[in-house]
């Protein structure tokens, strides 16, 4: 990657720089929002889970403020080719860091609705989370790190990962429906619980995202609504 | 902008050299110029795309000691053959320079001097001719009330567009524009810029820039050159976007070489 060369504008260099390590501590943060709620939710830890949401707007100003760097240096520098594919990169991996940010809160207000005390088959329920939870949160820790290093191969690795997630998320919806059937009374926390593994399978999608953008980044293709396993052909051999 | 599909070579460069006595500022040139589309030569100065360009017209015949080897077909014609008829073929391929050259007559006399060249025409399809090449140019507005006044007389940018004006005129096939808005406001390059696209329907335009943004804006195709060797020609989305070469990519990005 040119991403080593310097610019002859050094401030543009500080500025490109500055977009990359704004959007990698974005994502970090995001990191620990998701997995703070997850935590909150099999702890039933309400602290926990009302930090997280009261953090929410920390995330929304890393959004805001990245996007502004990034359309001033549209305005002003006029990327080209690779810089030009890294600043459209971070606009689009921040909207769906900020919407994974969404996915945390969500997570963590079920964490304050969910009756803890009451009812043992929440546990149950909640079992099929925690898997799902950490492969979620291990398919963005190495998004991000696919991004701060472009590396495609692994981005495109991730990306298949996705298909796991997808597939974990409707084993659980399959289980959750069988205690629904087996127990009336399960039905409010299954819900609950369903909308919970809902929200952990959209934050593979967004990582999925993520790995796409970053594909984009290091090869200049677009590989959106492509078969994964015909993405990578497309530059083997190069 | 999206891309028209390419259509058929205009002008078709193969194996080109150019030496300025015993400099070789152009080595190896092949290229495809694309009919009826706008295609940018980038490159740093002394990269030879102002040499290049001046090959499309042999402007370089002008001078002793520069000399071309190799093919540039125009129509599958070699224009660097020693028969060829240099005033048929400025006439075919009309240049427009940087610096805006009226000449020191009216305006009208400035757009019909070059047809008068080539063409004997009477009065009415003259003032006919002048009025359609002005529009073309976007000029026909503002100087419609004084074609008798000085050429001289216009904005720098009101006396580039003559100078277009005064090219198509002679009903040419091919533009060459030799950094056409250097010396002009912003105002005044978007409206060359502006024509450029309007003209790209009717003539086969080549455009030589030092603003590589005004290339990303104007040209249809891309070719960049460095140290005289053509490095990378391709679809201008494609090459500001993904080129495909490192020294396209740092020197469209500002990086150093």
């Amino acid at each position: 990657m040119a991403d080593f060369d310097q610019h002859i504008s050094q401030r543009f260099d500080e500025e490109l720089h500055d977009i990359r390590s704004m959007v990698l501590a974005m994502g970090g943060l995001v990191e620990e929002q998701v997995a703070n709620a997850i935590k909150a939710l099999q702890s039933g830890d309400a602290e926990l889970a009302s930090e997280t949401i009261s953090r929410d707007h920390e995330v929304n100003g890393y959004e805001v403020r990245i996007e502004e760097e990034c359309i001033g240096i549209i305005a002003r520098r006029q990327p080209a080719a690779s810089d030009l594919r890294l600043v459209m990169t971070i606009i689009k991996t921040v909207a769906d860091l900020e919407r994974m940010g969404d996915k945390a809160v969500k997570i963590a207000n079920m964490a304050l609705a969910i009756d803890h005390g009451a009812q043992g088959s929440n546990h149950a329920l909640l079992r099929d989370i925690e898997g799902m939870g950490k492969y979620a949160l291990d398919m963005l820790r190495r998004a991000m790190d696919a991004l701060a290093r472009v590396d495609a191969d692994a981005a495109i690795e991730i990306a298949k990962g996705d298909e796991m997630l997808n597939q974990e998320y409707r084993s659980a919806m399959r289980r959750l429906i069988t205690y629904m059937m087996e127990d009336p009374r399960t039905i409010t926390s299954a819900i609950d619980a369903l909308f919970v593994a809902k929200a952990i399978e959209r934050i593979g999608d967004h990582a999925r995202n993520i790995c796409e953008y970053v594909i984009y980044l290091a090869k200049g293709k677009s590989v959106r609504h492509l078969p994964l396993d015909e993405v990578a052909e497309t530059w083997q051999g190069e | 902008m999206p891309v028209p599909p390419s259509t058929a070579a205009k002008i078709s460069v193969r194996n080109l050299e150019f030496f300025y006595g015993n400099n070789q500022a152009l080595k190896d040139i092949h290229l495809e110029i694309p009919e009826r589309r706008v295609t940018a030569f980038i490159g740093p100065s002394g990269c030879g795309k102002t040499t290049l360009l001046r090959v499309f017209n042999r402007m370089y015949s002008l001078y002793p000691g520069q000399r071309a080897s190799g093919e540039v077909l125009l129509d599958n014609e070699n224009i660097l053959l020693p028969q060829m008829d240099l005033n048929r073929l400025r006439a075919r391929v009309g240049m427009v320079f940087q610096k805006p050259t009226p000449f020191p007559m009216s305006i009208y006399d400035n757009i019909a001097f070059g047809v008068r060249l080539y063409e004997r025409l009477r009065r009415t399809q003259m003032d006919e001719r002048v009025e359609q090449a002005l529009r073309q140019a976007a000029l026909w507005d503002e100087v419609k009330d004084n074609l008798k006044g000085s050429g001289l007389g216009l904005s720098g940018g009101q006396q580039q567009r003559l100078c277009i004006a005064r090219a198509v005129a002679v009903k040419p096939e091919v533009i060459l524009l030799d950094e056409p808005t250097s010396a002009l406001d912003p105002i005044a390059t978007l409206k060359i810029e502006e024509l450029v696209s309007e003209l790209r329907d009717q003539f086969t335009i080549v455009i030589v820039t030092h603003n590589m943004q005004q290339a990303a804006r104007v040209s249809d195709y891309t070719a960049f050159m460095y140290l005289g060797e053509m490095v990378e020609f391709g679809q201008t989305n494609q090459l500001f976007t993904n080129p495909g070469k490192k020294q396209t990519e740092d020197y469209i990005t500002g990086r150093y070489g």
